[in-house]
């Protein structure tokens, strides 16, 4: 049961370090921020990119611009669901919004892949090319994933393993997307797989490392000791 | 507010407390703490905590509202917002004891009344007359060993008197005692007698 005096010295040591605290924006903004961050990454990118060229890419055929715009989407809305998750008393289904889109950008990379007809003016990726979209795409993610995990520490994920797998998806999202732009290559089987790889290593990765930035506290000791027989 | 405030049970007055707490209002904040405390318990007990042991979860989850209070926001209800601290904090608790129970069990005579599997060296040499091969065995150990060894075990000295009369630390003392401990066990179970 209860015990109020025992919860009496804890409330009266919290109450007495409270603080004026800065409301945590809502998930929408905090999301916004992240993406103008992202924006920002982009653009000596799109500066450097021949972006007539990219534009007629992606338009050329259906799945080009479908699985940018999967992954586009992974982004925005694995952003916002990883803000949504991080406050405590959103449901859990946030989880599932960039799930959705995130199967759009694997099926539609995974039919370029099938395509007979190669795009005009576009070669495969030559084999060792490959690894340095890996790398790319991996080193792209660490501020991409950094200043997600810093946008979530100030608010108090509940399931932060949840929480930063979806910050990882929508880091994966963003940089492949930054990997677009300097990208001119066609589909290829290595080309998918190489950044099917990148992408689960960067969820991977930031599973294992942004969960215990983000996790709001480590819970006392609970001394549940002669309960379990 | 003081003491003698009541506590309030309705959302509204609740989220009202919150938002001034955000403020920095610290006389709301302990009442809404108050607040929280019963909600927390009825919570912690739905979700399966023992009754013996949701005190523990109240106080993880005081802590996780107080860490969580910028994360309030004032257009929505307070008891969602705690609830999901508080059922999320006794799973925590119970994952936690039943990781405890299938690693340990709570059994403090069992402990207590437990044999020593192996008699220790000093009851093996004694209880065979041979404390001239015992002594013979420690001088043999390495100087800071033998030190422990002599003042830990034979003269029966704590580490802090043992730390005291060497001028070593405590662990060090503890960590030269074991190894000596183990070298005699080697030593002297060489010959079958520990």
């Amino acid at each position: 049961m209860s015990d109020s005096p025992l919860h009496e010295g804890l409330i009266g040591r919290l109450s007495g370090e409270l603080q004026p605290v800065r409301r945590l924006p809502a998930p929408w903004k905090r999301t916004a921020l992240w993406l103008a961050a992202v924006l920002l990454l982009a653009a000596p990118l799109a500066w450097a990119a021949d972006l007539h060229a990219l534009a007629a890419r992606l338009l050329s055929v259906p799945d080009m611009w479908l699985s940018q715009a999967g992954a586009a989407l992974t982004a925005i809305l694995g952003a916002w669901a990883a803000f949504h998750t991080s406050v405590p008393g959103r449901s859990a289904r946030w989880a599932w919004l960039p799930v959705l889109p995130a199967l759009v950008w694997v099926g539609a990379s995974t039919a370029g892949c099938l395509r007979l007809s190669p795009i005009p003016g576009t070669v495969p990726e030559p084999p060792m090319h490959a690894m340095e979209c890996m790398k790319f795409l991996l080193l792209i993610s660490v501020p991409l994933v950094s200043l997600l995990t810093w946008g979530l520490m100030r608010a108090c994920p509940l399931r932060p393993g949840l929480t930063a797998v979806l910050a990882g998806l929508a880091s994966a999202g963003a940089a492949s997307c930054l990997l677009t732009l300097i990208h001119p290559f066609d589909a290829t089987a290595d080309d998918l797989l190489v950044h099917l790889v990148a992408v689960l290593l960067v969820v991977g990765i930031t599973r294992a490392a942004a969960t215990r930035i983000i996790a709001p506290l480590r819970p006392s000791p609970v001394s549940l000791r002669g309960h379990q027989k | 507010m003081n003491e003698a405030t009541p506590i309030p049970t309705d959302d509204r007055k609740l989220a009202e407390l919150m938002q001034a707490a955000q403020a920095g209002d610290r006389a709301a904040y302990q009442l809404a703490l108050r607040a929280c405390v019963p909600i927390a318990a009825a919570t912690a007990r739905r979700t399966g905590v023992p009754a013996d042991a949701v005190d523990d979860v109240i106080q993880d989850v005081l802590l996780t509202v107080h860490r969580a209070l910028p994360t309030y926001d004032p257009a929505r209800p307070v008891q969602p917002w705690l609830r999901a601290i508080t059922v999320r904090r006794s799973i925590d608790a119970l994952r936690r004891s039943g990781r405890r129970g299938a690693r340990e069990v709570h059994d403090p005579d069992a402990y207590e009344n437990h044999p020593e599997e192996r008699p220790d060296v000093f009851e093996a040499a004694s209880r065979q007359g041979d404390a001239g091969r015992l002594h013979a065995a420690i001088a043999t150990l390495p100087p800071r060993q033998r030190e422990a060894i002599e003042i830990i075990g034979l003269r029966e000295q704590s580490l802090e008197q043992a730390s005291q009369a060497t001028g070593s630390s405590k662990v060090a003392l503890k960590v030269n005692f074991f190894r000596a401990l183990k070298s005699l066990r080697a030593r002297l179970g060489n010959d079958g007698d520990v």
